[in-house]
């Protein structure tokens, strides 16, 4: 048993709900009681969906329970299909009809329809949300291309030449739910469009059951979530010799990367090499002069697998940001996470308990937070500036307007979206010089007004502390006043750096001087 | 009664568990924390119903059932032991914890009982235990609020002295509103269950006149009853009519004369009418159809038809006490049709069929229906907005008109181009 305040994921079931929802022509039988509908106004609310998801929930209830669930399954069952006509079927239970056992799928399958029927089986006391998309959409993959497997030969990449067309790529893993899907799809086939490459099919987003059939007339698959579309790749892959792309296309870098990967696997020539670099504005926003003052601010990292990986490689080598933490709580992703972290010398956070990572923020004392909704709201209880990066989001981060985070635009709307929360270069300066200035009271000393309240929340609580040290320091008046001239976003850090100092050079207590020291003492140590 | 058309249907649902009351239940006891016995759905419903709301620790959470638990009912026991120690060593400040079940606890039959007699027996003086059941299978939406009410009354004390209970977790300004007024009509001894500090219980006996706020605490009335209490019948204090005759009730429980009650209320009517009067020009005449989710559906329509003059299309409500709902449909207009239970799919047939100008719905419905042009207002909204009392009628008739409002200035043009 354990013990959640809140959840970054769903149970697995949600996950199957995303592919579904996102395709065409599928209806997903679920049998579940009658509150698991919540699941519902996950898309309509957050997405803002205009359609209700394709779910029929069973709604057993305890006096059913007696009785012959199984025939209140097969009702529903019949019911669904007579009347959306789905061209397959997903059939499945939620946690509860997990324990009680009717077998949905086996019973859907012994009703003589003659769609397709997936069966899904989502253990829901041991996965979660992502887990459970990535199943779903690798079992609908495998009910609908199994029969080719035996006739069909291993896929060429290069068959395009032979067969005298474009190279075909399917676009596989963007789904409802999931960060931005809907614009990187539009971005990524653009930039493929553009090097002669054309997209065969884009699943779960958009496709129809005779879509994913078809994903066999392409040559390559791109792998754009790992998350959800890895298992589906494989499989393709291992059945039908069909490569796929393992670099995610989110920053200036992997999008280069990734296109030279897409051509070395189609082996078509790549003509405009030089030109790659100038497609976005970011690599020249962030040379620009005004940029000099990103140069090493603090930024603390957390999402799931996939965009915190890229947001660490764009901070730390596009933008020239410090690193100070990077975590995940894509679980399935860990390997991968801890990796990225250990080449920035820092120990990767694996975690699903939301206070661990506001705990690990406030010891990392970032400038920056890039995270979830839920880092948004621990960042702000902080005082500290905030950009949403992954799901699981608000409605507030499906915005209307074109916002990529991938290919060259998505570098762009990164930009954007990470340096606007920041203080401006010159502004900071001017408030580190004239901190007396009234205007500049803590929290209130730019255009960002945000931080006001919580700012001196957080350092008043601080400063109750700070009075009995448990090591029996004491900061003097002078040191006090010199510590309060401090940015008060990296306060604490210079506070927790200097008691450390004191304690190591047996100081009792801490002046203006004894400040001085440790910074001098630290900046030694750091370069 | 009057002659309505009582319907009852069933098949799939699109309505909340009763896990989903939790939302305003731990606000209204800030010293008390919902313990979720349950699965990842749980704690995600919980969540996704709060939407984001900016907390530090919530004072709810879910102990999540794992494979392990699944396999030994004794382990999931001490597992349970253990989280709750764990829980309470975190947060010293919580006074009274309730263990709530779900559909998986209730499933595989862990007692939830016997674990919070023992837990009281060892937190004895610090924390107490109680235990009811917030599961889908057995319950929806604000009868979660029912349990847990019901949870509460053995640990009431007993007392005779005379007194006004107003049972049903009302909104704090509209509370101390009602309570002014039952004072100024001369009751002095007037409580509210649930209180504002779980451990501030109200004592009840023989002399305690219960009165209801809300419609869905059909459990806790029988239990009351139990204790001796004497339940006022009435409608619901929802809009003027509603509202009047509720403090008509408790005036005549409590022998004061109705002059005296009209005397009072009567400026606060006549301020409301007023009020009122723009937002009946919006809804008079319009069609309105109310998906079941609240229970609060048939006073809604009381008082939609009876004060704002809509037409009423079809009054769905998840569950019906015909009981404790007879003040309020003595009211109803004849033939109002009510439905209880829920076909989803057909009664959204039925919605597009009687083309409504609003129909009142959960939130998974209402952008789909947006999207099909109709006009929608979440049901939610009603238990979590101040909407009881003379006072806000006009607020109440707000919260209908306004999604129609927005729609004549979405598809009016009034500024010329110039
Ligand atoms: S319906 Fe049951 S399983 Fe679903 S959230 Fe409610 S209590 Fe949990």
């Amino acid at each position: 048993m354990e013990l959640t305040l809140w959840t970054y994921e769903g149970p697995p079931h949600v996950g199957a709900m995303r592919i579904a929802s996102s395709m065409k022509d599928i209806h997903y039988v679920l049998h579940a009681p009658q509150g698991d509908t919540y699941a519902d106004l996950l898309f309509t609310m957050i997405e803002r969906r205009g359609q209700r998801p394709p779910v029929t929930y069973t709604t057993f209830q305890a006096r059913d329970l007696g009785g012959d669930t199984a025939e209140l399954v097969k009702k529903n069952i019949k019911e669904a299909v007579d009347r959306f006509r789905p061209k397959t079927l997903l059939v499945g239970e939620s946690c509860t009809a997990e324990l009680i056992q009717d077998q949905p799928g086996a019973l859907a399958k012994g009703m003589g329809f003659d769609m397709p029927i997936v069966n899904l089986e989502l253990p829901a006391y041991s996965k979660k949300e992502n887990w459970g998309a990535s199943e779903t959409f690798y079992q609908l993959t495998r009910t609908l291309l199994k029969e080719k497997v035996s006739f069909s030969e291993k896929i060429n990449p290069l068959r395009w030449k032979k067969l005298g067309r474009r190279p075909k790529i399917n676009i596989l893993g963007p789904s409802l739910l999931g960060f931005r899907c809907r614009d990187d799809v539009i971005e990524i086939q653009r930039i493929l469009s553009e090097q002669g490459i054309d997209t065969n099919v884009v699943a779960p987003l958009g496709a129809s059951p005779e879509d994913i059939e078809r994903l066999i007339d392409a040559e390559v698959n791109i792998c754009l979530y790992q998350e959800i579309a890895e298992a589906s790749c494989e499989w393709l892959k291992r059945n039908f010799g069909m490569e796929y792309t393992k670099t995610i296309p989110i920053g200036i870098k992997n999008t280069i990367e990734f296109i030279n990967e897409v051509h070395n696997k189609l082996d078509l020539p790549l003509t405009n090499k030089q030109e790659l670099e100038h497609k976005s504005k970011l690599p020249w926003y962030s040379k620009s002069v005004d940029s000099n003052y990103l140069t090493g601010k603090r930024v603390f990292i957390f999402g799931d697998g996939t965009h915190a990986i890229a947001a660490a490689k764009i901070a730390k080598e596009e933008l020239g940001f410090e690193v100070v933490g990077l975590g995940t709580y894509t679980r399935e992703m860990a390997r991968q996470v801890r990796a990225t972290a250990k080449d920035l010398n820092l120990e990767a956070l694996i975690t699903n308990n939301y206070l661990e990572v506001e705990d690990a923020m406030k010891k990392a004392a970032p400038e920056l937070v890039l995270g979830t909704q839920m880092e948004r709201h621990s960042a702000k209880r902080l005082g500290i500036p905030c950009s949403v990066i992954s799901t699981p989001m608000h409605v507030q981060d499906v915005p209307a307007r074109y916002s990529p985070q991938m290919g060259w635009e998505g570098a762009n709307v990164i930009f954007d979206d990470w340096v606007h929360p920041l203080m401006m270069g010159l502004e900071e300066h001017l408030i580190d010089m004239f901190k007396h200035d009234f205007e500049f009271v803590d929290g209130h000393q730019s255009h960002l007004g945000h931080t006001a309240t919580n700012t001196k929340d957080f350092l008043k609580s601080d400063e109750k502390k700070e009075k009995n040290s448990k090591e029996g320091i004491i900061w003097t008046e002078s040191g006090r006043a010199e510590l309060t001239k401090v940015p008060f976003f990296v306060r604490g850090k210079v506070k927790t750096n200097t008691e450390k100092y004191a304690i190591l050079r047996g100081i009792l207590e801490i002046s203006d001087e004894t400040l001085y020291d440790a910074k001098a003492y630290f900046s030694k140590l750091n370069y | 009664m009057s002659k309505v058309d009582f319907n009852k249907e069933t098949g799939p649902r699109e309505v909340f568990c009763g896990l989903t009351s939790i939302v305003w239940l731990h606000r209204r006891m800030p010293d008390a924390f919902f313990l979720v016995v349950g699965s990842r759905t749980c704690a995600h419903l919980i969540q996704s119903a709060a939407g984001v709301m900016i907390f530090a620790e919530p004072r709810f959470g879910t102990a999540i059932l794992e494979e392990k638990d699944l396999a030994g009912l004794a382990d999931a026991h001490e597992e349970l032991d253990r989280v709750v120690n764990d829980l309470i060593a975190r947060r010293p400040e919580i006074k009274t914890l309730f263990l709530v079940g779900s559909c998986p606890s209730e499933v595989i039959k862990l007692d939830l009982a016997t674990v919070a007699e023992k837990l009281n027996k060892r937190f004895f003086g610090q924390v107490r235990f109680v235990n009811y059941s917030g599961s889908g299978i057995e319950t929806t939406f604000t009868q979660g609020e029912d349990g847990a009410l019901k949870a509460l009354i053995p640990l009431m004390e007993s007392s005779n002295e005379e007194k006004l209970l107003l049972v049903g977790t009302l909104a704090n300004n509209v509370e101390d509103r009602f309570k002014k007024i039952f004072r100024n009509l001369g009751i002095s001894n007037i409580e509210s269950f649930p209180p504002r500090q779980s451990t501030e219980l109200p004592k009840i006996g023989k002399n305690t006149k219960v009165l209801l706020t809300q419609p869905y605490l059909s459990d806790t009335v029988r239990d009351l009853k139990h204790r001796g209490c004497e339940i006022i019948s009435a409608p619901f204090p929802l809009g003027i009519e509603g509202s009047t005759k509720w403090f008509l009730a408790a005036a005549r429980a409590f022998n004061i004369s109705e002059l005296k009650v009209h005397e009072i209320i009567s400026p606060l009517i006549n301020r409301s009418k007023l009020a009122l009067e723009s937002h009946k020009e919006i809804l008079k005449g319009k069609k309105l159809f109310l998906l079941p989710e609240s229970q609060l559906e048939i006073s809604l329509a009381r008082f939609l038809h009876n004060e704002c003059e809509m037409d009423l299309i079809e009054v769905g409500t998840p569950y019906l006490n015909k009981d404790l709902m007879k003040e309020e449909i003595n009211l109803l207009p004849d033939n109002t049709k009510i439905v209880e239970g829920q076909h989803v799919e057909k009664q959204l047939d039925r919605v597009r069929k009687s083309n409504p100008d609003l129909v009142v719905c959960g939130m998974g419905l209402a952008n789909p229906l947006e999207a099909e042009g109709i006009s929608t207002k979440w049901s939610i909204e009603m238990v979590f907005s101040p909407i009881h009392g003379i006072d806000q009628a006009a607020d109440l008739a707000g919260l209908f008109s306004k999604p129609l409002r927005r729609n004549q200035i979405l598809t009016s043009k009034t500024l010329v181009t110039h």
